[in-house]
């Protein structure tokens, strides 16, 4: 059991932002298949069908996607919310996104008869217009869209992050400045992909997002910088597939991981690395999580 | 993967509405009931299934569809797959019945004929609207013995594939397997639970597909999560008890439709 922003986790693994999580039930799905928490698809305020097809491929290294945040609105959603609050025993976080304060602040107004525990704030989607990562580079509209939501929900809201900017840590600050409980770090990073048959960029939206192992390495860093400027917690996500991608996150600074395309793999993933995590705990005399949180700040 | 570049050798008219365009790439790893993602590039990546290991059969019904009836032999598109879990393969001396509706005979005719050759029993109902939108009646026919039905009696009998489901021993058959219209397979569905037979029965299920690779999450059924692209698209008639089949489902936004 692990404590997150007042939330009881019963492992640090969490579904994240946007894989499985368009529907209640694929939500309940994968907190039934070992998952600490789950955080739903980006709802916005109208429903969008997102980018056309090729909206995700996968890569040598990893996966590209532009989805273009496809989801139903808040209105549409706020079933789902209520079908995976109550089908699940973990923490249900709500990822939102918006194209000012006022947009998000109506997201989250809209999803809270669901209840959801916790908000996490999708300032960092690569390749949506207007949205995501167009706001979440400049940190004072980062900082105020985190303090307009934190002074209206009275759950904790945790900011997620994207990596396409020259200073993370920046905006990590703006965050913690606006109220965040929590950041979480870090979203794809600008990719893209072209087919030599033909020279069409593969995915619809031309470019996006990638993830899985290719940016691990990038996670890790961002996660370990973030930990040592900040002091809300860090939420490492990127490129996790096995128990010791988990394990190398937390000791950058993580105090839990969202997993996403390694679901690819297999739904059974989350069980699986949090036995790697507590397995490898118990055989190096840790009592818990937090003996290795932000390890490799220490040891040198 | 990546989608794989393959130019089309040859198009057959098989009904008004449907068009089979043949591959200079064979996918011989796919089993009947598998899909491919086909890339009209610069319109759209649509899921697919293949009645041949080359080929794709496509009814005309929106932009996607209508971009690739505009393509000619020379033209090439790209394919990802194949992907997902196929039918379960016939046996020597299995009594197997298909009951296909309209397009979906492409996956369930490589099938008949999988089954010929390993020796099984194939009984098929196919069903169209007319008689010329009846595909693969040739290839059923060679596979075993073929029961025909049409909406307005042009040939065969006149009706729906479940009439002539209504009046069969479903006892005799080890093994059901569906595919059509999502109203054709849930009549199917009803008539088969009423039997007890549903657990016997496999059907192939279309949900809006985006990745094909069962990461985003847009193709999930209620009330279980299944992923119809991944943990599918063919999924045994006991997952589909008290389920959303039949009744709704989600569109590109995520919206019930
Ligand atoms: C596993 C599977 C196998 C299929 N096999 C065949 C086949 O062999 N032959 C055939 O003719 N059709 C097949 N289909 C259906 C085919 O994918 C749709 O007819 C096609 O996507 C329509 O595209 P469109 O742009 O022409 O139509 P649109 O105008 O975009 O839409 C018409 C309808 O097609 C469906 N559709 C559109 N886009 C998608 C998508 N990305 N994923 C799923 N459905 C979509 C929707 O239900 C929509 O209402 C299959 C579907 C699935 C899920
Ligand atoms: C198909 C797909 C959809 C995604 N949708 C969202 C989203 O809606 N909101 C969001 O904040 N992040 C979204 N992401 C980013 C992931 O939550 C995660 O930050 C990223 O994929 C890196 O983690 P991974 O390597 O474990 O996938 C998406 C990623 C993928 C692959």
């Amino acid at each position: 059991m692990i404590t997150l922003t007042g939330l009881k986790l019963k492992n640090p693994t969490i579904l994240a932002a946007g894989i499985m999580g368009t529907t209640g039930a694929s939500l309940v799905r994968m907190a039934n298949e070992g998952a600490g928490a789950v955080v739903t698809k980006s709802i916005g305020a109208e429903p969008k069908e997102g980018h056309p097809n090729p909206s995700m491929i996968q890569l040598e290294c990893g996966f590209l996607n532009a989805m273009g945040l496809p989801n139903p609105s808040y209105d549409g959603f706020l079933q789902e919310l209520e079908f995976a609050k109550n089908g699940s025993s973990v923490p249900v976080i709500a990822s939102i996104f918006g194209g000012d304060a006022d947009e998000f602040l109506r997201v989250a107004e809209g999803l809270s008869p669901a209840k959801p525990d916790a908000f996490e704030l999708n300032v960092s989607c690569p390749h949506a217009e207007g949205y995501g990562a167009m706001i979440g580079t400049d940190p004072y509209v980062v900082e105020e869209i985190t303090r307009a939501v934190c002074d209206s929900v009275d759950v904790p809201v945790w900011v997620k992050l994207t990596p396409n900017v020259t200073d993370i840590v920046a905006i990590g600050e703006a965050a913690e400045r606006g109220g965040a409980d929590g950041v979480v770090a870090i979203n794809t990073v600008r990719a893209m992909a072209i087919d030599i048959a033909t020279g069409y960029p593969i995915l619809g939206n031309r470019f996006g997002g990638l993830s899985g192992s290719a940016i691990r390495p990038i996670a890790v860093k961002c996660v370990y910088d973030l930990y040592a400027a900040l002091d809300i917690p860090v939420i490492g996500v990127g490129g996790v597939s096995g128990w010791q991608d988990a394990v190398e996150m937390i000791m950058a600074g993580a105090s839990a991981v969202q997993i996403g395309s390694a679901v690819s793999g297999g739904v059974g993933v989350f069980g699986t690395i949090a036995d790697g995590i507590d397995k490898y705990l118990d055989e190096n005399g840790y009592t818990g999580v937090e003996g290795i949180i932000g390890l490799a700040h220490e040891v040198i | 993967m990546r989608p794989i570049n393959v130019t089309i050798t040859k198009i057959v008219e098989e009904s008004p509405s449907t068009r089979t365009f043949f591959f200079d790439k064979s996918f011989d790893s796919a089993k009947p009931g598998q899909f491919v993602m086909a890339w009209i590039r610069g319109v759209d990546e649509i899921p697919m299934t293949l009645p041949y290991n080359n080929a794709i059969t496509v009814q005309k019904v929106g932009d996607a569809t209508s971009a690739l009836f505009d393509l000619d032999v020379g033209d090439s598109i790209g394919i990802r797959g194949p992907f997902g879990n196929g039918f379960t393969l016939p046996q020597k001396n299995e009594n197997i019945l298909l009951i296909a509706g309209g397009v979906g005979s492409a996956p369930l005719v490589p099938l008949a004929e999988y089954g010929m050759r390993a020796g099984s029993d194939v009984t098929t109902i196919l069903g169209a609207r007319s008689a010329d939108e009846l595909i693969f009646a040739d290839r059923f026919r060679a596979a075993g013995v073929l029961h025909i039905t049409t909406d307005d009696g042009s040939e065969g009998r006149g009706g729906f594939v479940t009439d002539v489901l209504n009046e069969i021993d479903i006892s005799e058959y080890d093994r059901i397997c569906t595919c059509g219209p999502e109203i054709m397979m849930a009549r199917v569905f009803g008539i088969l639970h009423d039997a007890g037979a549903h657990g016997q029965a496999e059907f192939s299920l279309h949900r809006y597909f985006k990745c094909g690779i069962g990461v985003c999450g847009a193709c999930c059924m209620d009330p279980h999560g299944l992923r119809v692209c991944k943990d599918g698209p063919v999924f045994n008639g006991e997952l589909l008890v008290d389920s959303e089949f039949g009744e709704y489902k989600r569109g590109g936004s995520g919206v019930r439709v």
